[in-house]
Order: C-alpha cells, then sequence, then structure tokens
C-alpha cells in the first residue's frame, strides 16, 4: 500500500495574487483532509504559498501569457504538491542564506527559506522553460489496527 | 482577506492598531503607506500592535523589516507589540524576533521609547 495515492487534484491558473490565494487555501484544505493537525496544516499553506508566489512573482512575473500549474496529491505516507511556473529557471543554490548576519535586514529573500522549514522534503526541477517545486510532508504512521 | 490600520498617539508614540493579514499585495503596500505617513507627518517613535494580524507571509515579514530600517534611518524607533503566536514563531524562525523590540504590554511599550 505505500505510497498509493488516495486522491490528486492539480489546477492551471494564471499568474495573479488570486491564483496564489486559491492554491493557499486548496493546500490548506489537503492538509486537513490528510490528517494532519491545525498547526501543521498551517506550515503546509504557507510553503505553498511562498512556492505559489515564487512562481507568479519570480518566475512568471506576473505574466498574462504565462501560467503556473498545481498538484496536490494524497498517498498512504505523505501529501505531495506540485508548483511549477514557465519562468526562466531558479537556482536554488544561488539564493542567499536569510540568517546570514549581512542578510538579516533583507527585505525579501526568506520564501524559499519558510518553505524548507515547513516541508519535510523540497525538491527543484528545471523544466526549460520553469521550475517546479515538490513540497512533500510526510503522513504519521497509521497505528496497528487502524 | 484585506488589512487594516487604526492610527493613534500616545504620549509622543505613534500606535498602528494593524488588523487582518500582511502579505503580498495590498496587506504589504497598507503597512507601507502607513508608516510613511506617520513618518511623513513628524513622529518616528512607531509601536506596531500586531494583537489582530494573524498571518504574515514572507513578503510581510520583509516590509516589517524595510518598516524597521525606514524609521531606524530616520532616526527613530519602530518596535512590536502583541504577537500572535504564528507570527512569533515566524519570527522566531527567521531570527527577526532578537532584532525587533517585542513588546507584550502597551503602557509598558509606550514608557520604553526613548524620550
Amino acid at each position: 500500500m505505500a505510497d498509493s495515492t488516495t486522491s490528486r487534484v492539480s489546477f492551471t491558473l494564471d499568474s495573479s495574487l488570486d491564483s496564489v490565494n486559491k492554491v493557499e487555501l486548496t493546500a490548506e484544505q489537503a492538509a486537513q483532509r490528510a490528517g494532519f493537525d491545525e498547526d501543521t496544516a498551517t506550515h503546509v499553506a504557507m510553503a505553498v504559498r511562498e512556492a505559489a508566489v515564487n512562481a507568479v512573482l519570480h518566475g512568471n512575473a506576473y505574466s498574462p501569457n504565462k501560467h503556473i500549474t498545481a498538484s496536490f496529491e494524497t498517498t498512504s505516507d505523505a501529501l505531495v504538491i506540485r508548483v511549477a511556473d514557465q519562468g526562466p529557471g531558479l537556482d536554488p543554490d544561488s539564493i542567499p542564506d536569510p540568517l546570514a548576519p549581512e542578510n538579516i535586514l533583507r527585505g525579501s529573500g526568506r520564501g524559499i527559506f519558510l518553505i524548507k522549514a515547513f516541508m519535510d522534503e523540497v525538491h527543484f526541477r528545471q523544466l526549460h522553460p520553469g521550475t517546479e517545486l515538490t513540497l512533500i510532508k510526510h503522513r504519521k504512521p497509521a497505528q496497528p489496527g487502524n | 482577506m484585506s488589512m487594516k490600520v487604526q492610527t493613534r498617539q500616545v504620549d509622543g508614540v505613534t500606535i498602528l492598531d494593524l488588523s487582518g493579514r500582511i502579505t503580498l499585495g495590498e496587506g504589504s503596500v497598507t503597512i507601507r503607506d502607513a508608516v510613511r505617513d506617520v513618518l511623513a507627518k513628524g513622529s518616528n517613535k512607531i509601536l506596531l500592535n500586531l494583537a489582530d494580524v494573524n498571518y504574515i507571509d514572507s513578503s510581510g515579514i520583509g516590509e516589517l523589516v524595510s518598516a524597521f530600517t525606514t524609521v531606524k534611518n530616520a532616526g527613530g524607533e519602530l518596535k512590536l507589540l502583541n504577537l500572535t503566536k504564528k507570527v512569533h514563531d515566524l519570527l522566531q524562525i527567521t531570527k527577526l524576533y532578537t532584532v525587533f523590540d517585542v513588546k507584550d504590554d502597551e503602557a509598558s511599550a509606550i514608557s520604553s521609547f526613548t524620550k
């Protein structure tokens, strides 16, 4: 039964703040349905919001000709969320550490950091063009007899 | 989803009572404009009351940091009051909790500003 998909939904959305809000709300609902507690569901939603903001703002630069895609997959083991844009690509290693003393008072650059803080796994994939982020939150093992 | 700001003065300190979400877009712009407006009116002792702010994203955090540095560069002080647990946790994760002067009580917050 490991990794068997129990539900999957995906969207293609325009590059707007409304899309960011929709992806965030869907993530929170998916996390709640997957059985995560309130704090964890909030953290998952925040991480996904950051990924969607990056896709809309930094990836697609609000272009009306570009879209973002978001998919939400619940398996027996995890909640797996993918957010992709059609932008020029992102090198995650090029992002400065926001906790470094020289960066602590920067007005931006904390999105990826928060995603990594709130999710169990974060993977980047280049799409040519675009970037896909896969965010994974592991579900707790079911209790024997459940 | 939108953010609101109410402004009041107590003993020479301008208190901005914020409510709603401080996020990319409207929320961030609202706080930026509010702080600039206070500075333009000649006050540089600002207390941001976040009691009714239950959500901040990375853009909102960035706006708080920008407000802090803007006020500091203007020779003033910006402090935070009444953080919700979610906002408190975010500032701890980002190591900004030690950067901001965070208060839990309005009266003592007011008296902590330089006279």
